[in-house]
């Protein structure tokens, strides 16, 4: 049974580190929200669907709350990818001032990747499971009416078909619809987080394609190895004394390239999926802070028209306020999300790379007991015949 | 075992250096000495220090004694040279002779020769192998002189030539083809620990590329820069720590590749047994031949083709003193070839005693010998896998400070 914090997140119970490393994250998420979790949601057991017209894979989405937006304590419904590509475009739409977490890539080549093996269904169920946490994280998301009910509706369909007349109860309503307006200058923070994720999402980008060379490299050294160490059971065939200890050399190799093989499919697994998920995540807040400038630009620009008409209207205008609202809103949400996000990705990056680093140790220490345990059967002085 | 050169005299191959001279057909030429030291090992026990004797020789004077002992001592696993080129290389690793880490473990191989060919109990006595190592000078003129190229079978160059022996020693028989299955599967084994080593490589070296973008991302990171930092720092050790970890695995490479080159020797030993007996069912049969043309002079009876006998049959038959002359030769060249028979089969039997346990002598040093070599095989790994766990657990707690 997986071990999670109370925020979804998993513990990794294999190193002695974990316990202090599990109170850093429980002390770091009280600062975040000040009131206690009441809202937790799972991703898991995912089933093949087989159809006439086509087959895919629904994930069961379980919730637990005791909020009083939600009608029940407890919340089990089956979700297939369509369902959460809706509400993350829902999300978009309603909640443009928010940075909303991404989602795996939508679509995988077909033939070069198998949609419905085990590992691939596996790394989607596991992204799927930190999108819908990271929403449940948020202050604001997580109040959203459309992830209520993905949480919770029966049939799904039926509400995505009411489309987007429904007015929301929490007061935000139509789309920010701007015109092309173009901004002068970014504010010097904005900018400045402009620049970082340019670079941080570079920088993603280099290590991703580290790590794809390193489990090449790796995959073709366990070529190697799976014909290297046979040759040691051949010569071992050919003698009398040394059999024994030339067999033990070639099991001992053939125990290092088991090792190998596992710490390969671990990366490529665990690892590279989240380093991608953060390049998308980079891409997507940029996108918001465009849209924050878009914003800003118009605000400008009717500020500016204003100004230009002189004492005819004494007082600003509703509209201009309201686009000032708009602004100030948006810098203000934005803003508070990027604190959470940089948080966040502290944390995240901290994990994941712990995580690699772990892995590598655990693949030295089985490579280390295999070559370890066949020192006594080398040494051993064979009775004399 | 007596007591063999080895004991009484520290030798070592101390140094290497490159030299230029004149070859025979009076070019330049570039090409490395080795310095030969000895000292006398009993003088030492009384608490001095020995004076040390020592000669320069090239690799050439060194193939010079090797081709001298294995002709001259046919029935002995004559040790083997280091290789005369580099081979099984893996790319980092230079093929050329002038390279010094291959010079240097040449510099080692023709120590390890040296010390094998001073502790065998029948060639640490051949005073060519004494003056080989404590006469600088005249000592290729020596070698000459004893004439062991006219004793050299060309036959036995020819190590693949086939020739049908009828009644070889079974296990000559099943030893040489030991020794070929030995050749080709540590011929193999050394090519793929060459691939090997080559794919490792790369994949440590790849890990260096860390360091440097850990580097950067740090600059713009406020928390998380110093974990970043200075985990980057430990992914270049790692990526540094190969070359180490490889060298050390050539000195591996090295001791398979002694007993690849063991092989043929024994190998040799195998086809002179073969030679012997072929000569000996030769003459033998011979001898049959021989004997039955005697008879069949004697008794006027022709029960074997001969081109002679058809044409004593067309042209006339010869007179009487004509066969008596004949058979004189022959029953001269029966008791000869008899004589030779019987010296023949001596020779034989006292070869295949004496190669035997020569044999058998190597067996049990190859036994310990490879042993001894998996076992610092075994070590190197364990070794190499104590330091990724030591890298990637500090990298780990450099992470963990993010």
């Amino acid at each position: 049974q997986d071990l999670s914090l109370p925020n979804g997140t998993p513990v990794d119970t294999s190193s002695p580190a974990s316990s202090s490393s599990l109170l850093n994250r429980l002390q770091l998420d009280d600062d975040l929200d000040a009131e206690t979790r009441d809202l937790f949601v799972t991703v898991d057991d995912p089933k093949k669907h087989v159809c006439t017209m086509e087959t895919y894979i629904t994930y069961r989405v379980t919730t637990k709350t005791t909020r009083a937006e939600f009608d029940l304590p407890e919340y089990s419904v089956r979700r297939r990818y369509q369902d959460f590509d809706w509400l993350r475009n829902k999300l978009e739409e309603s909640q443009p001032t928010h940075l909303i977490p991404p989602l795996p890539e939508k679509f995988v080549v077909k033939g070069v990747v198998d949609r419905f093996s085990e590992e691939f269904v596996e790394t989607r169920r596991k992204a799927l499971d930190k999108f819908l946490k990271r929403i449940t994280d948020h202050p604001v998301l997580s109040f959203n009416e459309h992830f209520n009910v993905f949480l919770t509706a029966k049939d799904l369909n039926a509400y995505k078909k009411q489309g987007m007349a429904l007015l929301s109860k929490m007061g935000e309503s139509v789309k920010y619809v701007t015109g092309g307006y173009k901004l002068r200058s970014r504010p010097l923070e904005f900018a400045a987080i402009g620049e970082y994720l340019d670079t941080f999402s570079l920088k993603l980008g280099t290590i991703d394609r580290i790590a794809q060379r390193i489990i090449k490299e790796q995959l073709e050294y366990l070529v190697e190895l799976r014909e290297y160490g046979p040759v040691y059971s051949t010569w071992g065939a050919l003698e009398v004394e040394l059999s024994e200890p030339l067999e033990g050399v070639s099991a001992c190799i053939g125990n290092c390239c088991t090792a190998l093989e596992e710490l390969s499919e671990d990366m490529t697994e665990d690892f590279l999926p989240v380093l991608r998920e953060y390049i998308l995540y980079s891409e997507s807040m940029k996108n918001v802070l465009k849209k924050r400038d878009q914003v800003q630009a118009e605000y400008e620009a009717k500020l500016e028209a204003v100004a230009l008409k002189k004492e005819e209207r004494p007082k600003v205008p509703t509209d201009v306020e309201k686009c000032q609202d708009r602004v100030e809103c948006f810098n203000a949400d934005l803003k508070a999300d990027m604190e959470r996000w940089q948080n966040n990705k502290r944390q995240d990056f901290r994990q994941l790379l712990m995580g690699m680093a772990d892995k590598n140790i655990q693949y030295y220490e089985k490579c280390l007991t295999a070559w370890e345990s066949i020192i006594p059967l080398l040494q051993d002085k064979p009775e004399t015949k | 075992m007596e007591d063999c050169l080895a004991k009484k005299v520290e030798i070592t191959v101390s140094e290497a250096e490159k030299r230029t001279g004149r070859n025979a057909m009076n070019m330049q030429e570039t090409y490395t000495a080795y310095l030969i030291e000895t000292r006398a090992v009993e003088s030492q026990s009384e608490g001095q220090c020995a004076p040390v004797d020592s000669l320069w020789r090239r690799y050439s004077e060194f193939e010079l004694l090797r081709n001298y002992l294995s002709v001259t001592y046919p029935h002995i696993v004559v040790p083997p040279l280091p290789e005369k080129r580099a081979d099984f290389v893996w790319h980092k690793l230079s093929a050329d002779n002038m390279d010094p880490d291959f010079v240097e473990r040449r510099r080692i191989g023709l120590e390890n020769f040296l010390l094998r060919v001073a502790s065998h109990p029948v060639l640490c006595q051949d005073k060519i192998c004494y003056s080989f190592l404590t006469q600088e000078g005249g000592w290729k003129e020596m070698v000459n002189e004893t004439g062991f190229q006219l004793k050299a079978d060309s036959r036995l160059k020819a190590l693949n030539a086939t020739f049908r022996v009828k009644n070889p020693d079974k296990r000559f028989t099943e030893l040489k083809h030991y020794s070929d299955e030995l050749q080709s599967v540590i011929s193999h084994l050394l090519r793929v620990r060459a691939r090997v080593a080559d794919r490792l490589y790369g994949v440590y070296k790849v890990h260096g590329n860390y360091g440097r973008v850990f580097s950067e991302w740090s600059a713009i990171e406020k928390e998380m820069g110093d974990g970043l930092q200075s985990a980057g720092h430990h992914m270049d050790v790692y990526a540094a720590s190969i070359d180490d970890i490889l060298e050390e695995e050539e000195h591996y490479a090295d001791q398979l590749k002694e007993y690849l080159f063991y092989a043929e020797a024994l190998r040799a030993v195998c086809r002179k047994h073969e030679l012997m007996q072929y000569d000996l069912e030769m003459a033998a049969q011979d001898l049959t031949s021989k004997k039955q043309q005697c008879e069949e002079l004697a008794t006027g009876t022709v029960r074997t083709f001969s081109l002679k006998g058809m044409t004593s049959k067309l042209f006339g038959q010869e007179t009487p003193e004509q066969r008596e002359a004949k058979l004189k030769v022959l029953e001269e060249q029966i008791q000869e070839g008899e004589e030779q028979l019987k010296s023949k089969n001596l020779e034989g039997r006292d070869f295949v005693k004496s190669a035997w346990a020569d044999i058998e002598r190597f067996k049990e040093q190859k036994n310990h010998d490879l042993k001894e070599a998996l076992i610092s095989y075994a070590v190197m790994q364990i070794s190499m896998c104590k330091k990724g766990i030591q890298v990637w657990t500090n990298a780990k707690e450099c992470f963990s400070k993010m």
